[in-house]
């Protein structure tokens, strides 16, 4: 889970990933209307897509020819994965901070 | 009508050595001990985070020139046994002032033993952030993929 969300938090530190991945969330677009305007090449904008998909903020499905990309929803639950390791690690911190100055006044 | 699929509450307990007095001070008043540094929203770097002890108290970040960026608001004012702050922090890693926007975590302290406290987490609502992201871009997927790529980007820039 944790693997998955580094994945897709290093995704879109791209900012040409990001650039597409906010178009896309204003509704389902075909490669070349993702590319229109994008300071790159529409093979470039297919390869980003790729790199969106395989870690699974992205899906594709062909209809009429075209092949469609959208935001993936299960993949998007990263955000519950994000908060759920930032807790674990936060609650830790707070443990240690805790029983140390605990200890430190019961001295 | 857009309708924004639930997602299960974050949920942790962990074990602390410490009496249950302690503990819930040192998560509230003392939170600045042990909150991640590079967890912040302001345009300044960190100076202090402050958790204001009373019900509906501010939960906010200090930057070290003095500008203040509110987080939340505590809902619920226990004190040494049960906590509830809204998280306010929402699409575009912004402070959003409407509680509706907000999710919530709630922290329950119970008493082990004189010295050891069970402190029992949970962070929930996550999906009242999507409405308030979806309301402005009508789409049942688009709320959660904004506040995600707003994380992103600040964990990204660590």
């Amino acid at each position: 889970m944790h693997t998955n969300l580094k994945l897709r938090v290093q995704a879109l530190g791209d900012p040409t990933r990001m650039a597409i991945f906010e178009r896309l969330e204003r509704g389902p677009l075909a490669v070349g209307e993702i590319a229109r305007g994008l300071p790159v090449t529409r093979s470039a904008v297919s390869q980003h897509l790729k790199v969106l998909r395989d870690v699974g903020l992205v899906t594709s499905q062909r209809a009429a020819n075209r092949q469609i990309y959208r935001i993936d929803a299960d993949g998007v639950a990263g955000l519950r994965d994000y908060f759920d390791r930032f807790w674990h690690e936060a609650l830790q911190s707070f443990k240690q901070a805790a029983e140390k100055s605990f200890k430190e006044k019961s001295r | 009508m857009n309708t924004v699929a639930t997602l299960p509450s974050v949920r942790h307990t962990i074990l602390v050595e410490a009496p249950r007095e302690h503990a819930f001070a040192v998560f509230t008043r003392g939170i600045d001990a042990w909150w991640f540094r590079d967890h912040c929203i302001g345009k300044e770097p960190l100076q202090e985070v402050v958790m204001e002890p009373r019900a509906g108290g501010r939960v906010y970040e200090r930057g070290v020139h003095g500008a203040e960026c509110d987080w939340g608001r505590v809902l619920v004012w226990e004190p040494p046994s049960r906590l509830v702050v809204a998280w306010q922090i929402g699409g575009g890693w912004k402070f959003d002032p409407d509680l509706a926007h907000a999710s919530e975590y709630e922290v329950r302290f119970f008493e082990e033993a004189p010295a050891r406290t069970r402190v029992e987490f949970e962070h929930r609502y996550f999906e009242r952030h999507g409405e308030a992201a979806s309301r402005i871009h009508d789409g049942v997927e688009s709320g959660w993929p904004k506040l995600l790529a707003a994380y992103a980007r600040a964990a990204g820039t660590r």
